[in-house]
């Protein structure tokens, strides 16, 4: 690893300031994404700012039909809080799905949306409840945040505060996840909220994206049938060691199958 | 440089490193406790794993900074003198190693692992160590071994 200095920010903030000070700066958050990234040297920040020990950015709370996480709020938090599990089980499952035990101690969820890797968990729940990324500069919604690899909307000295789920009506998560490292090889998030149904589905393509043929399709009738005679396009999806675009685009349509068979709600 | 009090199986310690120090570095190299194994460095194998304040992590992905104030226990900290840790006993009664090189860590993330979840099915116990690997392949036994440690600590 390079060097680098390291600072513990205490508040938000602190943390803005030292982030716009310093151009080579990155904010660490869980660390397990980032430190991986710099011991191979693939980073080299000039400061690692540590945000996770701010009081402001972490924490859960449901209120007015929306579910609010802080950006530091660490993955067994999400996986094992109460208030999730009665406001969106789907989430609380999806976060309890992520990695490994030690991974989902220490790593958060602003972390995993600012970094954005294209099979990340989060981002299919963020995408497709249409959740609000709300940072230390502006709100940003959630089909403009995510743009394709590694990639979003976040600026330069920008931070993730928290994020704002609108309580769906029924939502599920399903994904088959890489057998080393729990990614997901395809991820569906399926969920509905009036007439609205929406599909995000993570780790086939180069990012996050919506399956709108699948969402017209569930709007009309909610059943795992609707999308029998549908298929993702493969065109641009990933391609690598582990599976075929064709592969993906089929695991994708599988998992959103599996989503709509056990979607709950209230 | 960076200051680093915390403390280790009970004993505070301070330390003068490199900001980008690693956890596992300070436990091996600093406070000569080598019980604590660097598998892959990669975040992947869980060899490294150490409880921090209570929690499994994997010691190779956390700076020695941020785990500045912290309580931490290696596996030299689990048992009382002579006696095992009841974790410990049954990996040695069921034959849940060979060449041990992961069992420290297995031992740490197993005992974390039984704090949240006393009494695991088999589909819970594979979940639950998904962040550890075994070269020597010795999974069976290792689920033996948590059966029999959350047995014997239910008593
Ligand atoms: C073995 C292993 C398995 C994994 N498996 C999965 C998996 O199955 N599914 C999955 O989704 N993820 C998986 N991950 C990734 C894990 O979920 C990470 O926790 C997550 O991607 C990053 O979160 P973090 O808090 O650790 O972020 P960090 O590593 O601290 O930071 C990641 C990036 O985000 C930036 N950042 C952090 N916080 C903020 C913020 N508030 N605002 C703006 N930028 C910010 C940092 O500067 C950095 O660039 C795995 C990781 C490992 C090591
Ligand atoms: S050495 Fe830390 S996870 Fe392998
Ligand atoms: S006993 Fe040899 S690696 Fe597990």
């Amino acid at each position: 690893m390079h060097t680098f200095s390291y600072v513990k920010a205490t508040t938000l903030k602190q943390a803005g300031e030292l982030l716009a000070a310093n151009a080579d700066a990155k904010l660490l958050s869980g660390g397990m994404t980032l430190i991986p990234t710099m011991k191979a040297r693939l980073a080299q920040p000039s400061h690692l700012i540590d945000i996770g020990g701010i009081a402001e950015l972490s924490g859960i709370e449901a209120k007015d039909g929306k579910l609010t996480i802080g950006a530091a709020t660490k993955h067994v938090e999400v996986a094992k809080s109460a208030v999730v599990k009665k406001a969106i089980p789907a989430l609380a499952y999806l976060a309890s799905q992520i990695g490994d035990p030690q991974v989902r101690n220490r790593g958060t969820i602003g972390g995993s949306l600012a970094n954005n890797d294209p099979a990340a968990d989060y981002p299919s729940a963020v995408l497709s409840l249409g959740a609000t990324i709300v940072t230390n500069k502006r709100e940003i919604a959630a089909d403009d945040f995510f743009q394709g690899l590694f990639s979003t909307a976040l600026g330069a000295g920008e931070m993730i505060v928290k994020v704002v789920f609108p309580v769906p009506a029924k939502a599920a998560y399903e994904k088959f996840p890489h057998p080393a490292s729990g990614f997901a090889m395809a991820g569906s998030f399926v969920s509905q909220r009036g007439k609205d149904v929406r599909v995000a589905i993570t780790g086939a393509g180069p990012g996050v994206f919506r399956w709108k043929d699948a969402e017209a399709a569930l709007g009309k009738k909610l059943a795992a049938a609707s999308v029998e005679g549908l298929s993702v396009d493969a065109t641009d999806l990933n391609e690598d060691m582990h599976g075929t675009k064709e592969y993906r685009a089929n695991l994708a349509k599988v998992m959103t199958k599996r989503a709509v068979g056990k979607l709950s709600g209230k | 440089m960076a200051k680093v009090e915390l403390k280790i199986n009970g004993k505070a310690h301070s330390y003068d490193v490199e900001d980008r120090t690693l956890l596992v570095n300070l436990i091996r190299d600093h406070a000569q406790l080598t019980g604590t194994h660097v598998g892959c460095d990669t975040s992947q194998c869980g060899a490294c794993t150490v409880h921090m304040n209570g929690v499994a992590v994997k010691s190779c992905t956390v700076l020695a900074v941020q785990a500045s104030g912290a309580d931490i226990t290696t596996i030299e900290g689990m048992a009382k003198g002579d006696k095992l840790h009841p974790v410990q006993q049954a990996f040695t009664e069921c034959h849940a190693l060979q060449c041990g090189f992961c069992t420290p860590g297995m031992i740490m993330a197993v005992t974390g692992f039984l704090k949240d979840n006393p009494k695991p099915t088999d589909e819970e116990i594979y979940h639950g160590l998904e962040g550890n690997i075994c070269r020597c392949t010795g999974y069976i036994n290792i689920v033996k071994a948590v059966k029999q440690a959350s047995k014997a600590m239910a008593k």
